[in-house]
């Protein structure tokens, strides 16, 4: 395993173009294109303000920064780098900005959800989408980018609307049975939409891309619900994860639960492999032990740590969420399957330094990851079944059927990684700290 | 004593019977202690009897007597009225001590009686106290226990009061809340309409200002990803965007029941994977079954009714895995289940027999407690038995193998097939006979060959001696006389010519002898046969005893080219049987052939 040089970024906001080729990063009102072999910079372009988003489009020929105070959109061309283009939504103000799937236009929610303005590269036009309604996840583009859906609240009802990107044209308006919905997501086969109701009901509704209501999923009522969801690859499983700490698994055919999930403090299931990692101080009383290393502050960062199989059953630290508050500490947090479909890794909130794995072939848990620290962010290897989970320290974890690794980054300083990206190839990874980053490449399968 | 004194007495007699009487009054009369004190000195006026009154003594006394129940006994005075008889007297005296000391006896018995009953009221008296005091203790507890009780019924009260208190208190927590909450949506509902209407309102504002900022600045616009140009909204734009997501979801469709019919082709192969097994593990028992349990015979009739079905139906599904039509399907799951109960229907007789025998076996045990020792020595005898025999069978394999080199491969084959002892014996012992008459076969066609080639002369002096006759004949000829003659001599010669193929042909079952596939095989020829009886039995006995062919068959030539194509027959089974040893046909037919010799 080898690690980049550091370099310099803002906002977390650095990404990789859909064919692999570039690494864009922003550094305060700067946007810098790699080439993601070399690393050597191709592009520099400067914007009008600190960016706050930033997006390839899907063909990885145009870049957007997105000013959201200012309300400014700005897209650049990495063939023509003096092509430039600029969108002021002017005073109605902007919350998001993003790329339609076909890479020509520019889908603006306004400020208040007022409404989403599309932005055509080709022809200058704009459109008006209204009524989108503010919530979770209330807009998502089928993994071929053909279809969007929409939700959308008119008369204290949720609706909602399913496009062809293509021509931005309304292909179906329906009403859903929800209380107040939260987010809709396209399976990955593009064919069913799963729509999901507010935490204070557990409801989960399947849409066939007609807008005929396949099926109706409801696994309790009264306490709190759907905290999150996730398709399989394969579209075959609809993962969900709630605020009783339990994720749910429903197939494709039925459309019924096959398994549910539980996340118990304590862990007796003999199938599961229980890796606790394990902090060792570097005990170095010489004069190894120099200034810099008293400079770096915190010890954590200059600890080591392995990985101990523990015995079972084991206990998992836990955390007493307070339930006076709203959005309790407490539930399924964070879901996503393996590219294979054979995995499933899940995080409890109330369990903050522990990832679980679960073997979707095998249908049980196979093994859960206890960190010395809280987990931030944990993302699946695109080709192979590998997960890399960072805890905000100076570590990266990796997890496969093999095992378990955990890699202390070679960086001066103080570099903590808050979030992870992985290459689309699979073989190397984009570590993000609060204003670094670092690419670590993986050599061969047996280092992970 | 308390008894009335006769009026007669003196005073002096009531204050002796009084002192007498009870020790108190000796001090209520203090004049009387001197004469107590001093008994000698009877003072004349203390004495009970004095000279004067001796005879009121005497009567008064026996009076006494009389009152005592003494009657027979008295004082009398003498004669001369002067001292007493001394014998009454004395027995009197002897009555009264006897008297006295029964009633001495009796006080004392009285005392002891008094005291035990003292002793016993005392008992009861103690007893009594103490239940007393238990009832006492009892009756606190009892009350104590009420006290609880009445507590309790209170503190439930109180409980239930404050449950009824608590429920309502729900209730009316309830109601608030889904006061509260209609309140709420139907407020949350005005605001979001006020907010729709603000937003409305935004809008429309936005429009009309015709907000200069409101700008897109491209420097040059940029073709559509897909090269083509953008497409004017119409209703062909509309049916074509139907059209292509219907389609999409037909591909899904038909990608999920491709997935789906495959899934179902994998089971049913499992299935009928499964069917076939439960089959053959069910098939070979079921003779066995049959034999030995008679009484489900029914049931067996059933099963094979059953068997015969399923058979059909397998054929059927196994079509139908093709097709796979709903029907089809029926038949498969339904043999399947049938195929089920029938296993475990099989298993549970097995358990049964398996319960029963073990019972048996235990209850033999018990009944024949044959000694360990013996038992021992039996499995240790049995033991080297089987050793014994394996080398035995090991020292026949090698030894087929070698006999049987040129086909290797399926005699080692077969060798593997029929591996049991009994089996080994059976070849061995068939071999030796094999060999044996393979001998005897030589031997004979050595006989036959020559007794042929004496034939073919016979034959050709016959047949001259039949052209001469024939010739004599047509010379001489008559029209009837003699007519069948000719005619039988002409089938005689036309069998014996035809006789050779057929009997190769039928030469294989031949050798089974009586076997009625032989008659079967036969009975074409039975015209010829009773044309021909001598010829016919001939062969039959060449085929029955070959051994006795050369005696018998001197006679008749026709016959042993007849027998010798029997015995290569007979040669040639004997090489298959080197290689099919357990084939049942082959073997009876070996006895067959050994049991003449």
């Amino acid at each position: 395993m080898n690690f980049s040089e550091v370099f310099k970024q803002t906002n977390q906001l650095c990404r990789v173009s859909p064919d692999g080729k570039y690494l864009a990063t922003c550094v305060q009102y700067r946007l810098v294109i790699r080439d993601v072999n070399t690393l050597q910079i191709l592009q520099l372009y400067t914007c009008l303000d600190q960016v706050v988003h930033m997006e390839w489009s899907s063909d990885s020929l145009f870049i957007l920064c997105a000013m959201y105070k200012r309300g400014l959109v700005q897209v650049w061309s990495l063939e023509q780098p003096d092509w430039h283009c600029k969108i002021d939504e002017g005073s109605i103000g902007l919350l998001s900005s993003r790329w339609s799937p076909d890479g020509r236009h520019i889908l603006n929610t306004t400020e208040f959800h007022l409404r989403v303005t599309v932005w055509s590269l080709c022809n200058k036009s704009v459109s008006y989408i209204k009524y989108p309604k503010a919530c979770q996840k209330g807009m998502d583009f089928s993994t071929d980018g053909r279809y969007m859906a929409l939700a959308e609240r008119r008369d204290c009802k949720d609706y909602i609307s399913v496009f062809v990107c293509n021509d931005w044209h309304l292909l179906r308006h329906f009403e859903t049975e929800t209380q107040d919905l939260a987010g809709v997501e396209w399976s990955p086969n593009g064919c069913v939409l799963a729509v999901w109701d507010t935490c204070l009901e557990y409801k989960v509704l399947l849409y066939s891309l007609d807008g005929r209501l396949l099926s109706t999923y409801s696994a309790y009522e009264w306490s709190l619900g759907i905290k999150s969801i996730a398709w399989s690859p394969s579209s075959q499983f609809l993962a969900i994860g709630s605020y009783d700490e339990k994720v749910r698994i429903l197939n494709h055919i039925t459309w019924k639960k096959i398994v549910e999930f539980e996340h118990p403090a304590t862990i007796n299931n003999t199938k599961a492999v229980v890796y606790r990692e394990v902090e060792k101080r570097l005990t170095i009383a010489s004069d190894d032990l120099s200034l810099q290393q008293l400079s770096m502050g915190s010890s954590v960062f200059n600890s080591q740590s392995k990985y101990e199989i523990c015995q079972l059953p084991v206990q998992v630290p836990t955390v007493q969420p307070d339930t006076d508050r709203a959005n309790p500490k407490v539930g399924i947090s964070s879901l996503s399957f393996s590219a294979d479909n054979r995995y499933l890794a899940t995080k409890n909130d109330n369990m903050p330094t522990c990832v679980w794995v679960w073997d979707m072939q095998r249908v049980g848990l196979q093994a859960v990851l206890e960190q010395a620290s809280v987990v931030r962010c944990f993302v699946w290897d695109p080709r192979r079944p590998r997960l890399a989970v960072c805890t905000a320290n100076s570590k990266l974890y990796l997890w496969s059927p093999a095992g378990c690794v955990s890699v202390r980054v070679p960086v001066e300083g103080c570099f903590q990684v808050l979030s992870l990206l992985w290459h689309c190839s699979g073989d190397s990874l984009i570590l993000i700290g609060k204003d670094q980053l670092c690419l670590c490449y993986m050599e061969t399968e047996q280092e992970s | 004593m308390t008894m009335p004194e006769p009026a007669y007495e003196t005073k002096e007699i009531c204050s002796v019977t009084r002192l007498l009487m009870s020790p108190s009054r000796q001090n209520s009369v203090p004049a009387l202690p001197s004469a107590l004190l001093l008994p000698k000195n009877y003072s004349v006026l203390s004495a009970f009897c004095t000279e004067q009154n001796v005879n009121q003594c005497t009567s008064y006394i026996n009076q006494e007597m009389g009152s005592l129940g003494l009657c027979g006994l008295s004082v009398e005075l003498c004669d001369g009225g002067e001292g007493l008889e001394a014998v009454s007297a004395l027995n009197l005296m002897y009555e009264l001590l006897q008297v006295n000391r029964r009633s001495q006896r009796a006080l004392e018995e009285m005392e002891n009686l008094h005291l035990r009953s003292t002793s016993d009221l005392e008992h009861l008296q103690h007893g009594h106290t103490r239940l007393k005091d238990q009832l006492e203790y009892i009756r606190r507890e009892n009350s104590g226990l009420h006290e609880g009780e009445r507590q309790l019924q209170l503190k439930i009260k109180t409980l239930q009061s404050c449950l009824k208190s608590e429920k309502e208190e729900v209730q009316k927590l309830q109601s608030i809340i889904s006061s509260r909450a209609t309140q709420y949506n139907h407020d949350a509902k005005r605001k979001e309409r006020e907010c729709t209407k603000l937003k409305e309102r935004l809008n429309q504002l936005l429009v009309d200002k015709r907000d200069k900022k409101l700008v897109i600045e491209v420097s040059n616009t940029i073709g559509r990803s897909d090269g083509k140009r953008g497409l004017w909204k119409t209703g062909k734009a509309e049916a074509r965007h139907e059209g292509e997501m219907y389609t999409a979801l037909l591909t899904d469709y038909e990608a999920r029941q491709r997935s789906l019919m495959v899934e179902n082709a994998e089971l049913k192969k499992v299935l009928q994977q499964m069917k076939k097994d439960m089959m053959s593990i069910l098939s070979p028992k079921k003779p066995v079954a049959k034999g030995a349990v008679p009484e489900d015979s029914l049931e067996q009739v059933d099963a094979d009714a059953e068997e015969e079905e399923e058979e059909e139906v397998c054929e059927s599904s196994r079509e139908s895995l093709e097709q796979s039509c709903e029907q089809a399907r029926e038949q498969l799951t339904n043999s399947i289940r049938l195929q089920w109960r029938r296993l475990k229907n099989h298993m549970e007789r097995l358990d049964s027999q398996a319960s029963l025998a073990a019972s048996q076996e235990r209850e033999r045990d018990g009944e024949e407690l044959i000694s360990r020792r013996v038992h021992e020595e039996e499995l240790q005898r049995l033991r080297l038995e089987l050793q014994q025999c394996r080398d035995f069978v090991q020292a026949q394999q090698q030894l087929l193998q070698q006999l049987s080199s040129p086909c290797d491969e399926e005699t080692a084959a077969l060798l593997n097939d029929c591996y049991t002892l009994e089996e080994k014996e059976r070849l061995k012992e068939e071999w030796r006979l094999f060999e044996e008459q393979k001998r005897n076969f030589e031997k004979e066609r050595k006989s036959f060959t020559d007794a042929a080639i004496r034939l073919g002369h016979e034959r050709k002096a016959f047949e001259d001696d039949r052209a001469t006759w024939m010739k004599n004949q047509f010379l001489n000829m008559t029209p009837f006389v003699d007519r069948k003659r000719p005619a039988k001599s002409a089938s005689t010669s036309a069998s014996s010519l035809g006789a050779e193929p057929e009997a190769k042909v039928i030469s294989t079952p031949a050798p089974l002898t009586k076997s009625h596939s032989y008659t079967a095989f036969n009975t074409p020829k039975a015209p010829i046969s009773s044309r021909t009886p001598s010829t016919a039995d001939l062969y039959r006995t060449l085929r029955l005893l070959p051994d006795n062919s050369c005696t018998r068959g001197s006679g008749k030539r026709g016959s042993r080219l007849d027998s010798s194509s029997v015995h290569s027959s007979g040669e040639h089974s004997t090489a298959k049987s080197r290689q099919r040893p357990p084939d049942s046909s082959l073997r009876s037919h070996a006895k067959d052939f050994h049991s003449p010799t």
